[in-house]
């Protein structure tokens, strides 16, 4: 019965896979940028130890293993814009996926899952290979940390999904997608870790970079793949981001519905 | 584009229809504009957090880095202003429009940045300029008239350099509209790269990002001069006053590269 | 000389076909070897089936596609090589494409055409008064154009396409979308334009009725050649070969059986029998009919244009009648 119930699921993972994995250049030249910035990154930051030392429960080696890591996760996890589902509900193509017996953000998480895997095979792995190659970088210590950064990956794909359906969702509301999803995009980025890590934040930006979701897209997996994050702090650090996760794609089911409704009742 | 003074009038024409038409929804060009304005500092904020671990840079001081991601930054800015819907350009194949652009007696490059102007852009030139601001008062220059003549020019330079990275490196999706991706690598990487000290970075990934694609001549040469600042790499002193000559050659590169770009759309095409 | 002249024209583009490694070239030759000439003040349609080669045709008439061989000449200039120049004599109008500005009301659009094409600002005034009123544009030129209609789109997508006075109009699809009193309105703009000023129109449509009504003169392009070039009666007669001729009897009866032809419709009395030109004739079969049962009314439907593109878009040219083309 669970694999019954699963089988539509992955169905639409299958399509979101294939719909990537369709460009090839397009891949290629993402994967391209992808490692150009990785290299800018890993130099900007080596800089910050020219007298060695530690940052936050960095070293030199957990530092440049984060550029790189963050180079190929942020593909992967995909915290960049994304207006698929707001596009359908601005051009009213939303409607042909509600008369289907599948909620369609049940179908779009689906969808990106598929998608991430693609990502995370073409975009994912290259840039840390190139990055182990050309600097050496600092892996798990055992099968426990893997698994634990695999579980972690996982969770961060479904709190960056439930994000970007919940500002894609704003389109029901407001004209201005634009101004919103600029906002968002710049938000995920910066607290995520992305641009640098949450650990190298001041205090006061750093607890509130820990209140938000952010840090559970991309810093989390990240903390746990250098070993800042270890023992118990882990199985804490796995459960913030499951609780995150639900959390959002409550919100986002719930904003999508009222969406709807709204819709229906005011005909678009 | 024969007639540049009769292009430009056209294109502040352009500009101010768009922003007729954008002003008419005056709360959300407000939002837009603040938005876009609040958020580039989460693009400064990253400086200031490594600043906030170490005292210096590659031998840089914030202020002196401030001045780096101000120059570059406003430099940029005013490009995106300028040529920012560029990055629609692999759209506008996909979709036909470039076509109808070609049946027009105007330039194909003038008709396609002056498709869209999003004046919420403007929000990013105003935070550069208040970075600015910061790093000219905490900075401990003397202000001789070269340096002032150099850091006017270097403005309206680097903005020429970015808008020719652009120009040439957009011109991949002519080949293949999937390419823009990999455009991005020397338009957003470059401006990124450019906000940095670059004597931090590797010999030969200055070589591609600062000297073949010439952003160390937007704000680090340029910037050296300013601040009487030793180069740390040694090059020659003539180097940090060329920025206006590079410029000039760059937009003559970028130019032909586009003319190239277009020709072979023309003949593979359609 | 003529206004278009194309004097064999081709055009081969090369596909990577498949995918991964595997990847081979190939050659398609999209236009192979296309000669005609149009006259000033003709009104010309181009049909064919989809891919057969007219969209990259027009590519290359209008300079946004570089010949791979042959030649081409439009208002005197070599298109492709001087591409800004002929655009000023030539108007375009691509069906789905929009070459309005997205965010600007319509009337915006129009001032920025008169900039580029440098209209004079009376003459502009003229022609938009002349083409408002044809197109009744009145309502919506202050509008946004993401806010309008497809049909109201399309009436400000062949104004802007004729602000500028052009000499001859290459138009895909104009009257898509609209309803059949804008279409009629769109016929009429073409016909006084054609009329009043020796407007040359190159049109490719799917409506039938805009070729029946605006042209005077028929080219048929399939696999890159051109099967056919005169006019509609002549076409009617090549490729329509199947005449309908429709008895009344006076009573309902099966099916007839009549040597040379076949029943296609009964509906009570009346039936529907479609027969072949070469096989026999109207006179014939209605003695025949005649023998059969008693008649009370005959009618004769020639083969509409209808039936007869609809063939040439379903089927290709070249299918029915053979690659010989009548110059």
């Amino acid at each position: 019965m669970p694999l019954a119930f699963l089988r539509l699921d992955l169905e639409y993972a299958k399509r979101g896979y294939a719909r990537y994995a369709a460009y090839p250049a397009a891949t290629l030249a993402g994967l391209f940028t992808n490692t150009v910035f990785g290299f800018m990154r890993a130099f900007i930051l080596l800089a910050l130890f020219e007298g060695g030392g530690e940052i936050g429960g960095y070293d030199r080696a957990a530092t440049v293993t984060y550029a790189w890591l963050t180079q190929g996760l942020a593909a992967t996890i995909f915290i960049w814009g994304w207006q698929d589902l707001g596009l359908r509900i601005r051009t009213g193509d939303i409607a042909t996926d509600l008369i289907r017996p599948v909620h369609p953000l049940r179908a779009g998480l689906a969808f990106d899952v598929g998608r991430s895997l693609c990502h995370a095979i073409f975009r994912g792995v290259p840039p840390v290979v190139i990055g182990s190659l050309v600097f050496g970088i600092t892996t798990p210590s055992g099968p426990a940390v893997w698994l634990a950064f695999g579980l972690s990956c996982g969770l961060a794909i479904v709190v960056s999904y439930a994000f970007r359906a919940i500002y894609n969702v704003a389109s029901f509301w407001l004209l201005d997608w634009r101004g919103t999803t600029i906002l968002a995009i710049t938000a995920a980025n910066f607290f995520s870790g992305f641009v640098i890590p949450v650990a190298f934040f001041p205090l006061p930006l750093e607890a509130i970079a820990r209140a938000t979701p952010f840090p559970a897209m991309l810093q989390v997996p990240v903390d746990i793949f250098v070993g800042r994050v270890a023992g118990a702090e882990v199985v804490a650090a796995l459960a913030s981001q499951l609780a995150w996760a639900i959390l959002l794609l409550l919100a986002a089911t719930w904003l999508f519905d009222r969406g709807v409704r709204r819709l229906v009742v005011q005909g678009g | 584009m024969g007639e540049p003074l009769e292009s430009a009038g056209l294109f502040l024409r352009l500009s101010a229809a768009r922003i007729r038409a954008q002003l008419q929804y005056r709360t959300s060009f407000a939002l837009q504009t603040v938005g876009m304005f609040l958020i580039s500092f989460l693009d400064f904020a990253a400086i200031l957090v490594i600043f906030a671990n170490v005292p210096q840079l590659g031998g840089w001081s914030v202020s002196e880095v401030a001045l780096l991601y101000a120059i570059s930054s406003l430099a940029f800015s005013l490009t995106d202003l300028a040529i920012g819907h560029l990055d629609y350009l692999p759209q506008l194949i996909r979709d036909g429009s470039f076509d109808l652009l070609l049946v027009r007696p105007r330039g194909t490059l003038f008709q396609v940045v002056t498709q869209d102007f999003q004046i919420r852009r403007i929000g990013k030139v105003a935070q550069s300029l208040m970075v600015l601001g910061y790093a000219l008062a905490t900075l401990d220059v003397i202000w001789t008239p070269d340096r002032v003549a150099l850091l006017i020019a270097t403005i309206p330079a680097g903005a020429l350099i970015f808008a020719s990275i652009w120009v040439a490196a957009i011109c991949i999706v002519f080949w293949t509209t999937e390419g823009n991706e990999a455009a991005n690598a020397v338009t957003y990487g470059g401006t990124f790269f450019a906000q940095y000290p670059i004597n931090i970075y590797d010999r030969w990934l200055r070589r591609f990002l600062a000297y073949l694609i010439p952003t160390a001549f937007v704000a680090y040469f340029p910037c050296l001069y300013i601040l009487g600042k030793a180069d740390p790499l040694g090059l020659p002193v003539w180097l940090q006053v060329s920025s206006p000559l590079v410029a000039l050659a760059a937009a003559l590169a970028a130019g032909l590269i586009w003319r190239t770009a277009v020709r072979h759309y023309q003949s593979a095409g359609g | 000389m003529a206004l278009v002249d194309v004097q064999d024209l081709r055009k081969e583009f090369v596909v990577r076909r498949g995918s991964g490694l595997r990847r081979e070239r190939v050659v398609v030759r999209a236009v192979d070897g296309i000669t005609f000439a149009i006259e000033s003040g003709s009104i010309v349609g181009y049909i064919g089936p989809n891919g057969a080669g007219k969209s990259t045709t027009v590519k290359m008439l209008t300079g946004i596609l570089v010949p791979s061989g042959g030649r081409v000449s439009v208002a005197g200039f070599v298109p492709s090589k001087q591409r800004t120049k002929l655009a000023a004599r030539i108007g375009v109008m691509f069906g789905q494409r929009v070459q309005l500005w997205w965010d600007l009301p319509l009337i915006e659009s129009f001032e920025l055409l008169r900039h580029i094409y440098r209209v004079p600002a009376e003459r502009f005034r003229q022609n938009l008064d002349m083409l408002g009123a044809a197109l009744e544009l009145g309502p919506f030129l202050r509008t946004p154009v993401r806010q309008l209609s497809l049909g109201q789109r399309i009436r400000g997508e062949l104004t802007a396409a004729m602000l500028h006075e052009p000499d001859i109009l290459f138009l895909d699809e104009p009257t898509i979308g609209l309803d059949v009193v804008a279409r009629q309105r769109v016929r009429e703009l073409l016909l006084r334009a054609n009329r009043e000023r020796g407007l040359t129109v190159l049109l490719t449509s799917h409506d039938l009725v805009d070729i029946e009504r605006l042209c005077s003169r028929i080219l048929v392009i399939d696999h890159g050649h051109l099967v056919y070039d005169g006019g509609l009666e002549t076409l009617k007669e090549r490729y329509g070969t199947e005449r309908v001729l429709v008895v009344d009897l006076e009573e309902p009866r099966p099916p007839l059986d009549v040597e040379g032809a076949r029943v296609i419709k009964v509906d009570g009395p009346r039936q529907w029998i479609a027969f072949e030109r070469e096989r026999t004739n109207a006179a014939r079969l209605t003695a025949q009919v005649a023998a059969l049962a008693p008649l009370r009314d005959l009618t004769l439907q020639e083969p509409d244009i209808e039936d007869v593109v609809r063939r040439i878009y379903a089927e290709g040219a070249t299918g029915s009648a053979g690659r010989s083309s009548t110059a």
